[in-house]
Formats: C-alpha cells, sequence, structure tokens
C-alpha cells in the first residue's frame, strides 16, 4: 500500500490534518496520534527522521511549528517520502503563499483536496504542483 | 458564496475551539457544536449542510464521535453542485468506512459529464471501495482507463489497484489496460500505471509474466528517457527529474527482475547507468540510488553491478546525514543475504553505528551487526559491543543487553569465553538480563568442572563492585554456594589468573550482604539462605554464624523466607546427621536437555516422549556416588518431565518444574498465572540449586495443605527414614508429585483414610489421588452417599478458560462392590458437555480403588454464569439395581 497515513501535528502535538488511507476506529486513531506524537516530537534535530513504530516506519520532516508525520511500510523508500513532504509543503506553500498552521486550519479542507490530488490508496498520484492545484483554483474562481 | 472558506460560523468554530486553554474547555465547545449541527441535521437544513460537514471533519479530526453526520454526506454527493459534492466525497472519505453503502450515488458519478466529478467518485472508490462495490464498478473502471482525459486516467488506474487489491481474480481484466497506460508520456499517468503494474504482479503469476514479457523494455526506456531529461520545471526536485517515478519504474523493474535472468540481464545497462549518474549530493538523487540499489539486490545482477550497489551503501554509510546513514543500515541488511563477504566490509563503519546518540541508527547497526557475526570476528566484535555497553544510555542497554547475551550463546562453544563475556555483561548490566539467559549460564557452570574455581572467584570479584546487578547476585549466590570450597582453597585455578584469598568469614559477609541488601527480592534472598545452608556445611567454622543468620528471618513477614527460616535452622540444630548429604552439591544439570527444552518449547504437550527417558538414566548413572542417589531420581524426572506424560501446561504444579530447570515457557508462565506465588518462587528457586531437600518441605506442605491430617513437623517425618529405601522416597516427594506419577502409580495405593503419621508415605498416596493434579481450583466433593463418594478435579488449559477438564473419581464406601456403575450427568444449554468413557464399571468396596471418568466441559457464558451440573448414577450392590441423583452446585468460582 505504501503510504498508510498522513499527519499533520503541531508542536503542541495537537492534530491539524489527518489522512488515514487504511480504515481505523475513533480510538485507534486517538491512541496511534499519541503514540507517534510522544515517540516524534521528543526526538533532536540531529535525529534521523525515521522512526519505527509498532510494524511500520514513520518518516517525519518539520516545518516550523508543524510536524508532517507520513506512516509507510517498511519496504517504501524513506528518502523518496521525505522528498513528498517536501512536495506537499512546497504545493500548499504556492497556493496559500508562505502557508502556516492558521492557513491549514482555517483552510483544512483545500489542505485535503491538494493531498487527495497527491496521494490516493496510499499510493502518489501526482507530483505536479500545477496539476494538483488546477481543481482547486478552478474551484476558487468560480466561487 | 464560497461554501467552504467564507463560512464565517466555521471560522468561528475553529477560534473558538483554539481559543480553549484546556480539554475540558475544548470538550465543551465540541459538545455545543455537535448539538447544533444534530439539530440541523434532523431539520433537514439544506443551505448550511457543506459548512455543517466541513465543522464535522474538524472536529473528527480532533477525535470526536461524528457517525451521524455520515448521511450528511451522501445528501451532499447526491447534490447537483461540484462544491456540494466535493466538500461530501471528501466527508465520505474521512467519516465513512468502506462497510457503508453509497455505490449507487458512485455509479452515477462514474458516468457523469464532468472530469472533474468523475474524478471525485473514482478517488473516493479508489480510497475506500469494499471488495463487493470493486467487482460492481469493475466494468466502469475499465472504460474509464481508456477516457482521453489524463487526469481521469491517472486516477482510474488507482481506482483499479484497489480493485485487484480486493478482488484479485480481476486482475487479468486490468493487465492489457495497464500496458497501455506506461505507454503515455504524462508523468501522472505513467506514475500511476506503473503502480498499477506492481500490483498486478503482486496479484497473480500470469499477470507477473505477461507484464515482464510486455513491459520491461517500455519501463527501461521511461527510465533511461526520465534519467537522461533535460530539465523539466513542473517535475524537477532540486535538479532530479521526478525522483518518484524514477522510484516507482525501479520498484517495478524489481519484480520484474527478480528471478528471472533475461529480464535481469536487459536492465543491467540502465541500472549501471542510474547508479553511476544519479547525483548523490541532494537527498533526491540518493532516494532514487537507494532504490536502485535495492533492486540491484533484488534481481540477478552481475556481480559488477553488485560491487557497484555495496559501494553505493558503503558511502552512504560514512555520510554525515543521519538519514542516509539510516538507509544504508537497512540497505545493509537485504545485502547480507546476497553477498556477505562485501558487507564485512564495512563492519567497523557499523559498529561505529551501534555508539551514534540516534536511536533509530542504533537499533538498526545492531541488528546489523548480530547478522554479521561469525565465527571468525565474533571475538573481537563482541569485546566491542560489551565495552560499550558500560557507556551507553539507560533505555538502550536492555536492548544491546539481549543482544550480546543472543550473540554469546549462540556461540558458547568457547566455554571459558563464553562464561567470561557473561560475567562482563552480568556486572555491567544484570538487571536487563532476562531470567533464561541466566539460567543457562548457570546450566553451563555445572557443566565446567574444570572453570567452577574461577568462575565462582570472578563471581566473588564482580560482587564486589557491582551487587546492585540482580541477575549477577543470583548467580553468585548459586555459586558460591555450590563451589563455596572453591573460592576458599583456590582450587582449579586457571593459567593467568591472579590469586586471591578469601576467608571463609568473607564468603559468607558476600551472602549475608545479598540477604541484608534492602534492594533484594525475596528471590535472591531465598537464594542467600540456601546459599547460607550449603556454606554452613562447606565451611564448618561459620557454622554458628550462619545459623544466627538464618533464624533472623525467623520472623520474616514473607511467608517464604520465614518459611525457609524455620526450616532451615531445624536442620542446622536437630539434623546435623543428614545435613550433609542434603546440602551436596547438585548433579550436573543436563545441557542438552535443557536447550532442547528451550528451543522447543512445543515439545512439552507432546506425551511421553520416549527419548527423554534414557537422558533421565543416563543423568543417575553419571552420579558420582551411592549418597547421591535421592537426588538423581528427581533431577532425572525433573529433566524428563515436561515431556512425560502428564500434559504440561494445564498443570500449575508443571509450571514449577520447568522453572526447576529454569525453562521460562510463555504458555507455562500464562497457565502458572493462577498458581500460589510462593510456591512457585519457591520451585523456581530450586531450579538455581537449592538442594532438592531444603525444598521439599514446603513443597511437602503445599500438596498437603488439602491434608490436614499432619500437623507433625515434615522433618521429624524425614529423619526417621533415612534408611535407604525411604531415602528414595524423600527423593521423590520432595520435587513435587507431577514429574513422578507414573512412578507412584506403580505403587500399590495404600488407604485414603489411614491416619497419616508417616508424611511420605501419606504423600505418595495422595499423589495417586488426580486432586493434587490441579493447583487452579480446589477438589471439591460432588456427590457424597452411604455407599458412594464422588470427587471432582479441575484443569483448564492454558488460552481456552471456557473449557475445564473435570476428573470425577468415584470411591466405593460401602462393604459390596458396585458393579455395573454408569454416571450420567446433565448441564444447562449454555454449557456443552462431553462425556469420556469410565476407567472400569466396577467399583471395589470399602474404598480399596477408585474409578474415574473425564468430563469435558464448555462453558460458552463463561465469566458471566457459573457451572452447575446434574448427575445421576446407576449400578449394582448386590446384584440390586441403585440409582442415586444429585445437583453438584458447590463447582468453584472461576470455571
Amino acid at each position: 500500500m505504501g503510504i498508510r497515513f498522513v499527519l499533520l501535528v503541531n508542536k503542541q502535538g495537537q492534530t491539524r490534518l489527518a489522512q488515514y488511507y487504511e480504515y481505523l476506529t475513533l480510538e485507534e486513531r486517538r491512541a496511534l496520534e499519541g503514540e507517534i506524537v510522544r515517540k516524534c516530537l521528543a526526538r533532536t534535530e540531529q535525529q534521523c527522521s525515521f522512526v519505527e513504530h509498532r510494524n511500520y516506519k514513520i518518516v517525519y520532516r518539520r516545518y516550523a511549528s508543524l510536524f508532517f508525520l507520513v506512516g509507510v511500510d517498511n519496504d517504501e523508500n524513506e528518502l523518496a517520502i521525505l522528498e513528498f513532504i517536501h512536495l506537499l509543503v512546497e504545493t500548499m506553500d504556492r497556493h496559500f503563499a508562505n502557508v502556516c498552521e492558521l492557513d491549514i486550519m482555517f483552510h483544512l479542507e483545500k489542505a485535503h483536496f491538494m493531498l487527495e490530488e497527491m496521494v490516493m490508496n496510499g499510493c502518489i498520484v501526482e507530483t505536479s504542483k500545477t496539476i494538483i492545484l488546477t481543481p482547486i483554483q478552478l474551484m476558487d474562481k468560480a466561487s | 458564496m464560497n461554501p467552504f472558506s467564507s463560512g464565517t460560523r466555521l471560522r468561528d468554530m475553529i477560534r473558538a475551539i483554539r481559543a480553549c486553554k484546556t480539554a475540558a474547555e475544548e470538550r465543551a465547545v465540541v459538545r455545543k457544536e455537535c448539538a447544533a449541527i444534530r439539530a440541523a441535521i434532523s431539520e433537514n437544513d439544506q443551505d448550511y449542510r457543506h459548512r455543517n460537514l466541513a465543522k464535522l471533519m474538524f472536529i473528527h479530526m480532533l477525535g470526536y464521535p461524528t457517525h451521524f453526520g455520515q448521511m450528511e454526506c451522501l445528501k451532499l454527493i447526491a447534490s447537483s453542485g461540484f462544491p456540494e459534492k466535493r466538500i461530501g466525497y471528501l466527508g465520505l472519505m474521512l467519516l465513512l468506512d468502506e462497510r457503508q453503502e453509497w455505490s449507487g450515488l458512485g455509479l452515477q458519478d462514474l458516468n457523469h459529464s464532468n472530469q472533474y466529478i468523475i474524478g471525485l467518485a473514482l478517488c473516493a472508490l479508489g480510497n475506500i471501495c469494499s471488495a463487493e462495490m470493486a467487482r460492481d464498478l469493475a466494468p466502469e473502471v475499465e472504460r474509464l482507463l481508456q477516457n482521453r482525459d489524463l487526469n481521469i486516467k491517472k486516477k482510474a488506474a488507482l481506482c483499479s489497484i484497489r480493485i485487484v487489491r480486493k478482488v484479485p481474480d480481476l486482475a487479468e481484466n486490468f493487465m492489457s489496460l495497464a500496458t497501455a497506460l506506461v505507454k503515455e508520456k504524462h508523468h501522472g499517468v505513467l506514475i500511476a500505471g506503473v503502480q498499477l503494474c506492481s500490483d498486478l504482479c503482486k496479484a497473480s503469476t500470469e499477470s507477473l509474466e505477461f507484464l515482464r514479457k510486455n513491459c520491461t523494455e517500455v519501463l527501461i526506456r521511461i527510465l533511461r528517457d526520465v534519467s537522461n531529461s533535460p530539465y523539466a520545471p513542473e517535475y524537477d526536485i532540486s535538479g532530479v527529474t521526478d525522483p518518484f517515478l524514477h522510484i516507482r519504474v525501479l520498484k517495478l523493474l524489481r519484480l520484474l527482475g527478480q528471478g528471472d535472468a533475461d529480464a535481469s540481464e536487459s536492465m543491467n545497462d540502465i541500472l549501471a547507468q542510474v547508479a553511476t549518474k544519479t547525483e548523490s549530493n541532494k537527498n533526491a538523487g540518493n532516494a532514487i540510488l537507494y532504490e536502485c540499489v535495492e533492486t540491484i539486490m533484488g534481481i540477478e545482477a552481475t556481480s559488477g553491478l553488485r560491487v557497484l550497489a555495496i559501494n553505493i551503501l558503503g558511502r552512504f554509510l560514512s555520510n554525515r546525514d543521519n538519514n542516509i546513514r539510516y538507509v544504508a543500515l537497512n540497505m545493509l541488511m537485504k545485502a547480507i543475504a546476497v553477498d556477505s563477504q562485501a558487507v564485512q566490509r564495512h563492519k567497523t563503519t557499523i559498529l561505529e553505528c551501534v555508539k551514534d546518540s540516534d536511536a533509530s541508527i542504533r537499533k538498526r547497526a545492531l541488528e546489523l551487526v548480530s547478522l554479521l557475526i561469525s565465527d571468525a570476528n565474533v571475538k573481537p566484535l563482541t569485546k566491542e559491543l560489551v565495552d560499550y555497553l558500560e557507556v551507553s544510555d539507560q533505555e538502550f542497554k536492555g536492548d544491546l543487553t539481549e543482544k550480546i547475551c543472543s550473540i554469546v550463546e549462540r556461540f558458547s562453544s568457547d566455554k571459558l569465553w563464553y562464561i567470561d563475556q557473561m560475567l562482563k555483561v552480568l556486572s555491567e548490566a544484570g538487571n536487563y538480563v532476562k531470567d533464561d539467559v541466566w539460567h543457562a549460564l548457570i546450566v553451563a557452570i555445572s557443566n565446567a568442572p574444570d572453570l567452577q574455581g574461577y568462575i565462582v572467584r570472578s563471581l566473588y570479584k564482580a560482587f564486589q563492585t557491582s551487587s546492585e546487578q540482580v541477575s549477577l547476585v543470583r548467580v553468585a549466590l548459586w555459586c558460591i554456594g555450590e563451589y563455596g570450597e572453591m573460592l576458599v582453597n583456590g582450587a582449579g585455578m586457571l593459567q593467568g589468573e591472579e590469586p586471591m584469598t578469601v576467608t571463609e568469614s568473607d564468603a559468607v559477609d558476600v551472602v549475608e550482604s545479598a540477604l541484608q541488601y534492602h534492594a533484594s527480592d525475596i528471590t535472591s534472598q531465598a537464594m542467600s539462605l540456601v546459599a547460607l545452608l550449603k556454606l554452613s556445611s562447606r565451611y564448618p567454622s561459620t557454622s554458628e554464624r550462619v545459623k544466627d543468620l538464618i533464624i533472623q528471618h525467623k520472623g520474616c513477614l514473607e511467608l517464604e523466607l520465614q518459611q525457609r527460616s524455620i526450616e532451615f535452622s531445624h536442620i542446622l540444630q536437630k539434623h546435623q546427621t543428614i545435613k550433609s548429604s542434603l546440602v551436596e552439591r547438585m548433579p550436573v544439570l543436563d545441557e542438552s536437555v535443557y536447550n532442547e527444552k528451550k528451543g522447543s518449547p512445543s515439545t512439552n504437550s507432546i506425551p511421553a516422549a520416549k527419548a527423554s527417558k534414557p537422558v533421565a538414566t543416563g543423568a543417575s548413572l553419571n552420579l558420582p556416588n551411592g549418597v547421591m542417589k535421592p537426588t538423581t531420581a528427581p533431577i532425572g524426572d525433573l529433566l524428563d518431565l515436561s515431556s512425560d506424560d502428564v500434559p504440561a501446561p494445564k498443570l500449575a504444579t508443571n509450571d514449577f518444574l520447568q522453572d526447576l530447570l529454569g525453562i521460562d515457557l510463555p504458555a507455562a508462565q500464562s497457565s502458572g498465572a493462577a498458581a500460589s506465588g510462593g510456591s512457585d518462587i519457591l520451585l523456581d528457586l530450586l531450579s538455581i540449586g537449592t538442594s532438592f531437600q531444603s525444598d521439599s518441605l514446603p513443597s511437602n506442605n503445599v500438596s498437603n495443605s488439602q491434608l490436614n491430617s499432619s500437623v507433625v513437623s515434615p522433618l521429624d517425618n524425614l529423619s526417621s527414614i533415612t534408611s535407604t529405601s525411604a531415602s528414595l522416597d524423600i527423593g521423590v516427594s520432595t520435587i513435587g508429585p507431577v514429574g513422578l506419577m507414573d512412578q507412584k502409580s506403580r505403587s500399590p495405593p495404600s488407604t485414603a483414610t489411614a491416619p497419616a503419621i508417616d508424611l511420605l508415605d501419606d504423600l505418595s498416596n495422595n499423589m495417586s489421588l488426580p486432586g493434587i493434579e490441579s493447583r487452579d481450583f480446589p477438589t471439591i466433593t460432588a456427590f457424597e452417599s452411604s455407599i458412594l463418594r464422588i470427587l471432582f478435579s479441575f484443569t483448564k488449559q492454558p488460552g481456552r478458560p471456557q473449557v475445564t477438564q473435570i476428573k470425577a473419581t468415584f470411591s466405593n464406601k460401602s462393604f459390596n462392590t458396585c458393579t455395573d456403575f454408569i454416571f450420567q450427568a446433565a448441564v444447562p444449554k449454555f454449557i456443552q458437555l462431553h462425556l469420556d468413557p469410565a476407567s472400569s464399571s466396577t467399583i471395589p468396596p470399602s474404598g480399596n480403588g477408585t474409578i474415574t471418568q473425564t468430563l469435558s466441559v464448555t462453558n460458552s457464558l463463561h465469566g458471566q454464569k457459573a457451572l452447575a451440573m446434574r448427575i445421576r448414577m446407576a449400578y449394582k450392590v448386590n446384584n440390586q439395581d441403585m440409582l442415586d441423583q444429585g445437583q453438584v452446585n458447590n463447582f468453584p468460582s472461576g470455571l
């Protein structure tokens, strides 16, 4: 499956965006998010960006106050996922112009739309920022 | 109005939530909002439906239940406007799971004229469709795969992945469509198409063959094009064109090349090109190189290519970036299977990584090191690891200790080295050493007669510096107890060993300090007491002091210690005659049996393994002299036991016996949970070298607790039977009833009602009663009349709490034989009953024998309702028909 979930968490450990590509119940999600946040946020800058958790890996990257955490299968290319995170940030940046935590909070659905254009069923679909953003821009224009 | 961003109320809600200082405040805000949304839903409010859903998504993200909004998603999807549909689909994917039914709506939108709406439906399907939906919608998706629009094509391709995963039979329908996709130019379509191909390869071997034949060339071309392509701004990531596509293609090539020489051959060139030409100073380039190395390792590559790949990993390993080093270690683990020599070359670098400050890297490196270890390098590598143990982080010590122990055990053929390393580990990280590891060490020590002197002296030294390490203390106590005289007289001095003078009282000092140490647990303290008892015989000069020390614990609050203290002081005061034979050195523990047990815990349940019998006799033959005989029998039986005809896991007693050997079987442990803690520890102790007699006393008490007949001190009994024939009995009875069941049952049972004067006799009698077997539940008297008495004893198998095996024992109190005995039982509906045939239909008179029958009861309401049973016994006495009936209500709770 590749990507199992994409999670955005702020420094305080509050979830800011969560997209799961396998079904988890509410309780499972809360527990998982809690565990991951505890594990990843405690790490220092010098440590590597990969954490093994349960039977998969978490690849994470920090941008200012936001942590982007991606859960992937063990055979996934961790370095490529790091690039993917960066691509997601760049895409958001292009749309929101200097994206920050508040942009994502107040435009949660747009952040989701972007992610949906990029990842489907745990696989990467599109890596061109222009193509990712086209439908969102069209919708903005229409309204 | 834009329903998503300008709905002020959504913003207000988010602001309100952000302003919350505590979790309680947040819950209050969310509760209020949810109430408002529920109200709006029940009024079927149309205007704010999308806004409510957007709020629900936010609330859902915060981790609150939002199931009541699921229908709203479907309503929004059914509406005609794109924005409503858009948010409806988003809500669908976030709030619903695949169990929800929505295929009708999906089908409608798959046929929509607007490409974006088709895209939405495909995306939702691809994310959450169920197997049934996948089957229903597959034809539509196949059609859309051939759509002219590229966005639809790529989404249809990913939707097909879900369909193929859910219904692998459909894979063949997609094979040729997938090959068409990889001929496209558009990157999105390509990346989706390549992923579809990968999934098809995994779904069936036919599609793998098909794609290998039809796609390999195309994929190689894609890879060449993308890696040679000039700057493409849309797909450029730090100077590399579309690393994602690179990686997907490389992954697929790996699947195609695996185990196929021809396909691998055709890939060699392009892989070499990617491996050499890709920029390695940027993360994106390294990601490609990493994938390329994995592909080279995965396919039937030429040796030149493999060398290239390993060299790339070597470069990665010395990279300053932790991420790169991590993936290198990860990859080297896989490479070890292909070319372990090449990996060996990086040994020193890998060893450095074990000492890294980053836990993820350390963990990977440690795994890798343990794979790298071979006969040739085990000594230097272990030395490095043991040295590092001294300085490593507390939280890493556990992992590291475990690995070192497993490495050292794996290469334990050099006894001295093994023991030396273990001593170091014990003194550095004895608190992290697992029980079975130090149990194994003791078995090894008992098998190394030439080294015992050296070992006990080293342990004595180590104890001086590291007395806080629990397992070091325990091993030291055991060895000082066993080999105390070697500590003092310096016997078995090894070459190069530093001579040291230890007086008898020094040795007692050590044991005393372990006994008095404030943090010692019961096990260590109990082991100290045993060691003291043994020392009192090894060092006659200290016996008065030892006696005082032991007596100090007479008033100990721990029952276990108190009991030992009292019994040991009895031995010291009143039974000097037998003391020396009581505290003889333990017989050599059989290594092969121990290892076998440890290696294959499953053998436990194999009944009466014949192979173990000769081992038992072998052990007794090895014994040096006749004095030891009593010990031999139990030990032999002990070793024998878990494969003996007693079904092991269900008996708590058995658990003890396995503990005796220090075998901690998970199954046995779980079943042992119900057993009384005290005796568990007790026998655990025995395992590590208490002389058997010292333990016999409490264990007798345990098994005798049901009798309540003998108030005579067991010791007096012991002393009264010093004759040779009885001494065998001592040995036999000491180690607990179960192991000796077979032996005992051979001896004719004496009357159960006879007053118990001779404790041992009594014990043996008891042992033939099945009641002893079940420690977990007391045996009950299910029925008693002037003629019949029926006892029920219970056993349970671990992991199946609802199933109880009841062994019914029938005895006849009258003076006439009962014949044609038939036992019947009835149970309520929630219980299933299975009756095995009785051992006989005749019960001898006057309690001179019993018959047994096994009942298997399955309580489907286990934990809710207790067992209940009606029983009926039909039999003949003097040819006269008799009928007894009764109801059993006194089952122990928990059945």
